[in-house]
C-alpha cells in the first residue's frame, strides 16, 4: 500500500534547479535509499519531505494526508516525521536521557521508562543516560539521535547520511542496528547517502538522483544489474563498458560474442558487464577453448581484490584494447601472463 | 641507506633535538620570570586594597563601610545592574536573532549599526542625552543610557554564537514536534548561555566602572562617589574603603558569572561542516522587527549624532581652536600609541607562555593578567595615587604612573589579541626554520613574529583606542598640563560649555570608529565568515 507519494516536486534556488519534477511512491514499512553524487538534490528532497524546505511546486502526501502542495503546507513540527542527521545534531546542553526524552511530554508518567526502553532498543548502556553528548563517541551519538527520533513513534524516519561520519567498521555495525531497530518498530525509512554500497545493502528500493532528476528507481538488484545509463552503471559499482553490435540476441564485442538479455534491440549499443561476471584463467596451455585471450600488462595488488590490466590480443577491432578487471582470490596472474577471459551471465545493454 | 649515513642522520637529528630542548629551557625561563613580574605588578591594586584595609584598622574601616552612604550606593548599584542587564540581554538577543536568522531587509546594515554605538564613549552618550533632555536623571536615565551605550557588548558575542550554531539541531527539535517559538526557547536560547553570561559580565563590570556617564545623568554609583571623595580629600581612607566595596562588587559579579556559566560545553558535537543556517521568514512580523531596529539605532546613534551636529552647527568655526583641539588630539594620540605599545610588550611574555607552554603555574599568572581588567579605572588610579604619594612621591603625577595604569587597565585586551595571533603561528614552523639552519632567535623572528605581526598590530590598536576614551584614570593620574580629548571634553562639560565640548566628542568618535569596525570584523571572522 502506498504510504508516501511524491508528485512532481520541483525546487530551485535562484537559477539553480535543485529538484526537477521528482515522482516517487514509497510503500509502508519499506526502506528506501536515495542515492546520488553531491549536488544531486537528494538532501533537498529529504528536507522537503521533513518540512524544512518548501517545494516550488508539486505535492507530497503522507498516508493520505497532504503535507505540501495545492496551497497547503504542514509545518515540520506537525508532520510527525523523525529525522537522524549526519552527526546526530544532539542538543549539547542536555544529557543523553534529556536528549532522548526531548520530544516526550515533560510530566509524562512513563517518560523515564520510555527513555530506558529506547536506550535499550538502540543498545545504549544505561549508565550513558547522565552523560553529555560531547562525552560520547560518534557511534553512540548516532544511537542517541536514533533513539530521540524514535521516541515519538514516527511513521516515517528520515536518515540524512547518518553513517558517513563514522569509521568503516562502525558504519556497518550501525547500519545493521538501524535497519534492525526500524524493522522492529515497523517504521518506514528513507535513507539519503552518497555511498552506493550503503544504499544497496540498506534499502529494498533505491532511487538514483542526478542533477535534480530521478534517473532510476527500483530494487537494488535490478538497479545494479540493469542500470539505465553509463553514469548510473558506474555510480552503483565498478562496471566494464564496451561498444558492441547487437545481432540476433548476441553482442559482438572485443570479448567475442556475448549473450545479452532477451528483448534487447539490435544495432550499435554500449553493453555493461560487472567485474564479478568476468573470470581470468591462466591460458598457457588452453589456447583451443572459446573466449578471447590477452596478456596481463600490469597488476595492482589490493589485498582481497586486485585490479588486473589485460591487453586484448585482437587486431580486427580498434579501441579499447585494454581492460581493467577485478580479480578475487589468490590465483592472481602476473605481468606478462597469457590469460583467457570468460564471461558469465548475460551482458546488459544500456539504453543510451 | 648505508649504516654511516644513517648514523650521521640520526646524530644530526639528536643535535637538533638538543638544540630545541636547550632553547626551550633558557628563554622560556626568562619569559616565565618576566611574566611572573607582570603578574605581580597586576596584583598591586588588589594588594593595595588589602593593605589599606589592614592599615586603616577594623574599627575605622567598619565605620566607613557600614554607613548609610555606602548602603545607598549599594542599592543604587544593585538597581542599576538588575535593571540594565536583563533589558540589555533581551534587546541584544532580539537584535542578534533578527539580524542573523531572519529575512530582515538590510540585515547586514542593521548588524553593523548594532555594533556602531561602541564608537561613542559612554560619557558622550550621556552628554548627548542630557543636551536633548536636560531633565533626564537618576535611575531611569542611567538605565536608559547604559543600555544604549553597552548593548553591543552583548550583541557581538550573541550574534557570533548564533552564526556558529548547528542548524541541524533546530531541525531536530522541529521534527520532534516543537513549534518555532518552542524551538527558540528550548533549543536555541540554552546554547546562547555562554555568550549571554560573558557579555552580561562585561556589561556589568562596565556599569561598576563607569564614571562620566553617571555624573552627567546625576546618578550616584561607587565610581562617582570615590572620585568625589578623592577630589575633596584625596587619599582619604573614606575613598579607599569605598574602593574596597567596589572591588568586592566586581569579584561578586565575576563569581556569579562563573556559577551561571557552569562547566558545560556548548560547542557543536560531531564533525563535518555545518550547513549555513536557514533564515526564517518574518511575514507580518517584519513591521515590529524593523521598528525595533529603527528605534534602537535612532536612540543609540541618532541621538548622539543629532546632538553633536547641533552643537557643532551652533558653535560654528570658532569652537575648532587648533591650538586647543589640535593640542589635545596630539597628546591623546601620543599617549594612546605609547600606552598601546607598552601594554602589548607587557602582555607578550604571558601570551607566549599561554600558547607555547601552558601549565598550572602559567594559568595562575594568566588569571592575574586577566583579573586586573575587571577592576574599575578609579580603583587602579586610586591605588597608584596612594602608593606613589606614600612610598615614591617623585613618581606621583608622572607619565610613568599614568602608563602603568594604562598597562594594568588594558592588559587583558592586549592578551586576547596576542594570544590568538601567536596561536596562529605553529611551533612546527620555528622547528622547520631551525632545521634549515636558523638560530633559535632568527627562527622566532622570521616565522612566529612575522606571522603574529598583524594580530599584534591589531591588539595594540585596540589598547590605543581604549586609552583614547579613558577618562577616570587619566583625570586622576595625568601630569599637570596633560589634556587628552576625554579630559578636555570632561572639563568643558563640567563648566556646562556643551558647545565647546562638541569638537572633542567628535574627535573621540572618529578615532573610535576603526576600533568598532575591527571588533565587528573580528566577531564575523571568529564565526568563520
Amino acid at each position: 500500500m502506498t504510504f508516501l507519494t511524491i508528485d512532481a516536486i520541483r525546487k530551485s534556488y535562484g537559477p539553480t534547479v535543485a529538484l526537477d519534477a521528482i515522482d516517487m511512491t514509497i510503500e509502508a514499512g519499506g526502506r528506501t535509499a536515495i542515492v546520488g553524487p553531491s549536488g544531486s538534490g537528494k538532501t533537498t528532497l529529504l528536507r522537503i519531505i521533513a518540512g524544512f524546505e518548501t517545494p516550488d511546486s508539486g505535492s507530497l502526501v503522507l498516508d493520505g494526508r497532504a503535507l505540501a502542495g495545492n496551497g497547503s503546507l504542514v509545518p515540520a513540527h506537525k508532520r510527525g516525521i523523525g529525522i537522524v542527521s549526519q552527526d546526530g545534531a544532539l542538543f549539547p546542553h542536555l544529557t543523553v536521557a534529556d536528549n532522548i526524552g526531548f520530544g516526550l511530554a515533560k510530566k509524562a508518567a512513563d517518560r523515564d521508562r520510555r527513555i530506558a526502553e529506547l536506550m535499550e532498543m538502540v543498545e545504549l548502556d544505561g549508565i550513558m543516560a547522565a552523560r553529555r553528548p560531547h562525552q560520547l563517541s560518534g557511534g553512540q551519538q548516532q544511537r542517541v539521535a536514533l533513539a530521540r527520533a524514535l521516541a515519538l513513534r514516527p511513521r516515517l524516519m528520515l536518515l540524512d547520511e547518518p553513517f558517513s561520519a563514522l569509521d568503516t567498521g562502525l558504519r556497518d555495525t550501525m547500519r545493521r542496528t538501524v535497519a534492525r531497530v526500524l524493522r522492529a518498530a515497523g517504521t518506514t525509512a528513507i535513507l539519503v547517502t552518497h555511498d552506493q554500497a550503503e544504499a544497496l545493502s540498506f534499502a529494498d528500493q533505491v532511487a538514483v538522483l542526478r542533477q535534480g532528476r530521478l534517473v532510476q528507481f527500483g530494487p537494488p538488484r535490478a538497479l545494479y544489474g540493469k542500470p539505465r545509463d553509463r553514469e548510473t552503471a558506474t555510480f552503483l559499482g565498478e562496471a566494464i563498458l564496451l561498444d558492441a553490435d547487437i545481432v540476433s540476441g548476441r553482442a559482438e564485442c572485443i570479448l567475442g560474442s556475448l549473450a545479452v538479455e532477451p528483448g534487447s534491440t539490435a544495432g550499435q549499443a554500449t553493453i555493461m558487464l560487472r567485474p564479478e561476471q568476468i573470470r581470468l584463467t591462466t591460458a598457457a596451455a588452453a589456447t583451443d577453448s572459446e573466449g578471447p585471450v590477452g596478456h596481463v600488462d600490469d597488476v595492482e595488488f589490493g589485498g582481497g581484490d586486485c585490479m588486473v590490466l589485460v591487453r586484448i590480443d585482437r587486431t580486427d577491432r580498434a579501441m579499447p584494447d585494454f581492460l581493467s578487471i577485478k580479480c578475487v582470490g589468490f590465483e592472481i596472474p602476473g605481468p606478462g601472463d597469457l590469460v583467457r577471459i570468460s564471461v558469465h551471465g548475460p551482458a546488459h545493454v544500456l539504453a543510451d | 641507506m648505508s649504516a654511516t649515513a644513517f648514523h650521521a642522520e640520526s646524530s644530526s637529528l639528536r643535535r637538533l633535538a638538543v638544540a630545541a630542548r636547550g632553547r626551550s629551557r633558557v628563554p622560556y625561563l626568562w619569559v616565565t620570570i618576566i611574566a611572573a613580574f607582570v603578574s605581580l605588578v597586576s596584583l598591586v591594586p588588589l594588594g593595595f586594597i588589602a593593605w589599606i584595609t589592614i592599615q586603616t584598622g577594623w574599627e575605622t574601616a567598619s565605620k566607613l563601610i557600614f554607613r548609610g552612604r555606602v548602603g545607598e550606593l549599594l542599592i543604587n548599584t544593585a538597581l542599576l545592574e538588575l535593571c540594565t542587564i536583563p533589558l540589555t540581554i533581551v534587546l541584544s538577543v532580539a537584535l542578534a536573532w533578527l539580524t542573523e536568522r531572519t529575512d530582515l531587509p538590510g540585515a547586514r546594515v542593521w548588524a553593523w549599526l548594532a555594533v556602531a554605538p561602541l564608537a561613542v564613549p559612554a560619557f558622550v552618550h550621556s552628554y548627548a542625552w542630557i543636551s536633548l533632555f536636560p531633565g533626564l536623571h537618576g535611575l531611569a536615565g542611567g538605565v536608559l543610557v547604559s543600555v544604549l551605550a553597552y548593548f553591543p557588548f552583548l550583541y557581538l558575542p550573541i550574534a557570533a554564537q548564533l552564526r556558529r550554531l548547528d542548524p541541524a539541531i533546530e531541525d531536530a527539535a522541529a521534527s520532534l514536534g516543537l513549534n518555532p517559538w518552542q524551538v527558540f526557547f528550548r533549543a536555541i536560547l540554552p546554547q546562547l548561555r555562554l555568550a549571554i553570561c560573558g557579555g552580561s559580565l562585561l556589561v556589568g563590570l562596565h556599569l561598576l566602572a563607569e564614571y562620566g556617564l553617571y555624573v552627567m545623568i546625576r546618578f550616584d554609583t561607587f565610581s562617582t562617589a570615590i572620585v568625589d571623595q578623592f577630589q575633596s580629600a584625596f587619599n582619604g581612607p573614606a575613598a579607599n574603603m569605598l574602593a574596597g566595596v567596589l572591588v568586592a562588587c566586581c569579584l561578586l559579579l565575576l563569581g556569579i558569572e562563573v556559577l551561571l556559566r557552569g562547566g558545560e560545553r556548548y560547542a557543536r558535537v560531531g564533525s563535518g561542516a555545518a550547513r549555513p543556517a536557514d533564515t526564517r521568514r518574518l511575514g507580518w512580523m517584519i513591521v515590529p522587527a524593523l521598528a525595533l531596529n529603527v528605534a534602537t539605532v535612532a536612540l543609540a546613534i541618532g541621538v548622539p549624532f543629532v546632538t553633536l551636529t547641533r552643537w557643532l552647527y551652533i558653535g560654528g568655526a570658532e569652537i575648532w581652536r587648533i591650538d586647543l583641539v589640535g593640542g589635545a588630539f596630539g597628546q591623546t594620540v601620543l599617549l594612546a600609541i605609547a600606552g598601546g605599545v607598552l601594554a602589548t610588550v607587557a602582555a607578550a611574555p604571558m601570551a607566549w607562555l599561554s600558547v607555547r607552554a601552558p601549565g598550572r603555574l602559567q594559568r595562575i599568572f594568566e588569571a592575574c593578567h586577566y583579573y586586573v581588567g575587571a577592576l574599575p579605572g578609579v580603583v587602579v588610579a586610586l591605588a597608584l595615587v596612594t602608593i606613589t604619594v606614600r612610598l615614591i612621591l617623585p613618581l606621583y603625577q608622572t607619565f610613568a604612573t599614568l602608563f602603568l595604569a594604562y598597562v594594568l587597565l588594558f592588559l587583558p585586551r592586549a592578551m586576547v589579541g596576542l594570544r590568538t595571533s601567536i596561536a596562529q603561528a605553529p611551533v612546527e614552523l620555528e622547528r622547520a626554520a631551525m632545521a634549515l639552519g636558523r638560530t633559535p632567535f632568527q627562527a622566532v623572528r622570521q616565522t612566529t613574529m612575522r606571522l603574529a605581526a598583524p594580530g599584534v598590530a591589531a591588539s595594540t590598536a585596540l589598547v590605543a583606542l581604549g586609552i583614547t576614551n579613558e577618562l577616570t584614570a587619566t583625570l586622576m593620574l595625568s601630569p599637570t598640563g596633560v589634556e587628552t580629548l576625554a579630559t578636555k571634553f570632561w572639563s568643558l562639560t563640567s563648566e556646562i560649555d556643551y558647545v565647546a565640548a562638541a569638537p572633542y566628542a567628535v574627535m573621540m568618535v572618529l578615532l573610535s570608529l576603526p576600533l568598532t569596525f575591527l571588533l565587528y570584523i573580528q566577531s564575523r571572522r571568529a564565526a568563520g565568515q
